[in-house]
């Protein structure tokens, strides 16, 4: 196709014989974005009904990207041959690698810079926001709130994961035990809140009336008072930590179980007829074989508990003693409108990532020769 | 498990009870909760407020069977006797059991001067059920129901049928349009040879962990300077931008571990890199779109933080409308429950339906912060 490129030499020869196809491809993306613009325009002002939008949208947006790679490429095979081998790669790579820059890696220098300034962005005030993130009695108290998650979030969410993992692996209908564990991975974290909040709900004391909570219905079916348990700390983070437990020990449990799979049925056999009880055997043996895996899956659950928001947003607000990080961040930068202080706590949670991000390239650079 | 060894069957039967039942304890306390909802949401919104959901199920309890009229000459003051039996008001008034079984409770305050006589009787299943709830939770316009002592209450409802599209509207381009240009990216780090190649994917390989709150503020000044706020091309974007590191990097793996001579032999053929991906590549990474797929749109459709911080109340998702409900109506539990079943109803099905996919893609991507 491209061999006529080849026999007209020069660019300048090349671009005299090929004036009508350089016109087209002028106009090709300029209609491209003529189109995308006008159906741009339509969805941010468009007062349609609903559905017509949201078709509209999805047919948008999806085609929209489709051809923007269609149209690229065109373009770039219409070059001579040297330009396209050359520019080709740029047309598969570069809306990934500019998307990730745009919205990843350049905001990583954009909040470092902006964590030095004022509210507005503006000024320049040293290390201030920095003072208050490791200073104000609200960030310490979600500094603590946040170990707390880390802790006991990710210890009960590997131990059962891993518990249940095991006595799955020996039942006739552990694929049925494993889809009622794993369900409440598809439920979102404000869905959990609510269903949670039910729970934990408190009517008050007074006569005729019955709690409609479960927690309180059975604290006062054995006897006891009922609580407003989501308003006394500290004991109220622990409360919402189990609502995390309920929504990723079935991750856990799902990539332990496959690392359990993955053990050689024949040292599990072996150490069996050595005359090792099933303790012994899942301590010295399952354990020692699935600690990579273990190691990966706690990681998993740290990272995620440090950015933990949604839970805490709608369960209490970060009330009573329950703030965490991440509902500070949000809380400073859009109710208090102080950017400078947030991005000094996005920067912070950045730094607290850094060593797992480092573990993972050097995992890379050893396991791929690129 | 070894079964055909006879002289250990009684032990393992015993032991398969207990691994049988502990896991089925831990099932039941995990799919309480969601059940819990799901019975509330067809209740009555005047059941709700009164009783716990579990008294739908076959119970014991007291019904009202008759009344008594206390004279208006008793002193209501000091202790009151009703058929004998002597007690305070507030004693009454939390329903005292007689020496025959019956309960009397005092109806209201002092000045109604009515006793309910109440006796101890099997309720069968609760069949008083509605789907009201669901249309007082879809609809925008006025809602009416009714609280626990019966009264109406009007309200504007959430129109949680248009969160719902907008959900969808969200949720669909956010998970294609990162999975195409994902994939585009992986085929070209896998197959492609140029300058910078190892140092951009080190950089995807990097920002696999980064926090997106980190990336919250900044954007935010590039949507207002863009005047992007609020349209669904921002949030696309925004979720395309947190989702392609796990995306292009779960791809790249797949992409790059296909066999290669596929790849040469269609070269030979005069194929070019733009054939071979449509043609070639794509088809043959379905498993691993799917997984990827699921993965995101799970992750979008659940999404509560980007969707409150780039849509705020235009273009309302199901998340941030289910938690609006939270703060502006914390107590009306027959629009919460159903509310919240509806915000649950399709991720649950893709889930159940694809669950394979899903799992595939959580062992191959469980490095994503």
């Amino acid at each position: 196709m491209e061999k006529t490129l080849k026999d007209s030499g020069g660019v300048g020869n090349w671009l005299i014989t090929n004036t009508g196809r350089i016109l087209i491809s002028l106009l090709v993306p300029v209609v491209t974005f003529i189109v995308l613009w006008q159906g741009f325009i339509f969805l941010r002002d468009s007062q349609a009904p609903k559905i017509v939008i949201v078709l509209v949208a999805i047919i948008w947006g999806v085609g929209g990207v489709a051809i923007l790679f269609t149209v690229s490429n065109w373009l770039v095979e219409k070059l001579p041959s040297e330009w396209m081998q050359r520019l080709q790669p740029f047309v598969f790579v570069g809306p990934g690698v500019a998307i990730l820059l745009w919205f990843l890696a350049i905001p990583v220098i954009r909040t470092l810079i902006l964590s030095f300034r004022g509210p507005t962005g503006t000024g320049f005030e040293g290390v201030d926001n920095y003072r208050f993130a490791f200073t104000d009695r609200v960030m310490l108290e979600a500094f603590r709130n946040n170990l707390l998650w880390m802790i006991f979030g990710t210890f009960f969410c590997v131990s059962l994961g891993l518990l249940i993992a095991v006595l799955a692996d020996r039942s006739r209908y552990e694929s049925v035990y494993k889809a009622i564990i794993f369900m409440p991975m598809a439920i979102s974290f404000v869905g959990a809140g609510v269903i949670w909040k039910f729970i934990y709900t408190y009517k008050g004391e007074g006569s005729g009336i019955s709690e409609i909570g479960l927690l309180n219905a059975i604290v006062l079916a054995l006897g006891g008072t009922s609580q407003p348990w989501l308003s006394q700390p500290p004991w109220n983070n622990f409360l919402l930590i189990i609502i995390m437990v309920w929504l990723q020990t079935g991750f856990a449990m799902v990539i332990i179980s496959s690392a359990i799979k993955g053990i050689p049925a024949e040292l599990l056999e072996a150490a069996r007829i050595d005359g090792a009880n099933e303790f012994q055997v899942f301590f010295r043996i399952m354990i020692p074989s699935i600690q990579g895996t273990l190691l990966t899956v706690s990681t998993t659950i740290i990272i995620f508990s440090l950015k933990l928001f949604d839970i805490v947003r709608v369960m209490t607000g970060g009330n009573n003693g329950t703030n965490v990080i991440a509902n500070e961040f949000y809380l400073e930068r859009f109710t208090y409108g102080n950017a400078g202080r947030a991005s000094a706590i996005a920067i912070i949670l950045l730094v607290a990532v850094i060593p797992v991000m480092i573990y993972n390239l050097r995992q890379f650079r050893e396991s791929r020769a690129f | 498990m070894n079964t055909s060894n006879r002289s250990y069957k009684g032990q393992q039967a015993l032991s398969s009870f207990l691994v049988n039942l502990t896991l089925i304890i831990i099932c039941v306390i995990w799919i309480v909760p969601t059940l819990g909802i799901f019975f509330t949401s067809f209740r009555n919104s005047e059941d709700i407020f009164r009783t716990g959901w579990w008294t739908i199920f076959p119970h014991k309890s007291y019904v009202k069977t008759g009344e008594v009229n206390i004279d208006p000459s008793v002193d209501v003051n000091g202790p009151i006797t009703i058929e004998g039996v002597s007690h305070t008001f507030e004693e009454w008034r939390q329903g005292v059991v007689m020496p025959d079984g019956r309960q009397l409770t005092w109806f209201g305050n002092k000045r109604t001067r009515l006793v309910e006589i109440q006796e101890l009787q099997w309720l069968a299943f609760d069949t008083r059920l509605t789907l009201d709830n669901y249309k007082n939770v879809l609809t925008g316009l006025e809602i009416r129901f009714k609280d626990g002592s019966g009264q109406e209450i009007v309200r504007r409802g959430n129109n949680l049928s248009g969160a719902f599209l907008n959900s969808i509207a969200v949720a669909v381009p956010a998970t294609i349009i990162p999975i195409l240009i994902a994939c585009f990216a992986a085929y070209g780090f896998a197959w492609m040879d140029f300058p910078g190649r190892k140092f951009l994917f080190t950089i995807v390989v990097a920002l696999l962990v980064v926090p997106l709150q980190i990336a919250l503020v900044p954007i935010l000044q590039d949507y207002t300077r863009l005047n992007l706020n609020g349209t669904f091309l921002a949030i696309w974007l925004a979720h395309t931008g947190f989702g392609l590191p796990l995306a292009i990097y779960l791809l790249f793996n797949y992409i790059s571990s296909l066999p290669r001579d596929i790849l040469e032999s269609a070269f030979i053929d005069g194929a070019s890199h733009f054939t071979i991906f449509t043609n070639l590549i794509l088809p043959l990474s379905v498993p691993a779109l799917a997984s990827f797929a699921i993965f995101q749109f799970l992750w979008v459709w659940n999404d509560y933080l980007v969707a409150l911080v780039f849509l705020g109340d235009q273009n309302r998702v199901v998340t941030s409308a289910l938690a609006a409900i939270v703060g502006e109506k914390g107590q009306d539990w027959h629009l919460l429950t159903s509310g919240a079943f509806i915000s649950m109803m399709l991720p649950l099905a893709v889930f159940f339906a694809l669950q394979r996919y899903f799992v595939r893609g959580l062992l191959a991507g469980s490095v994503k912060g």
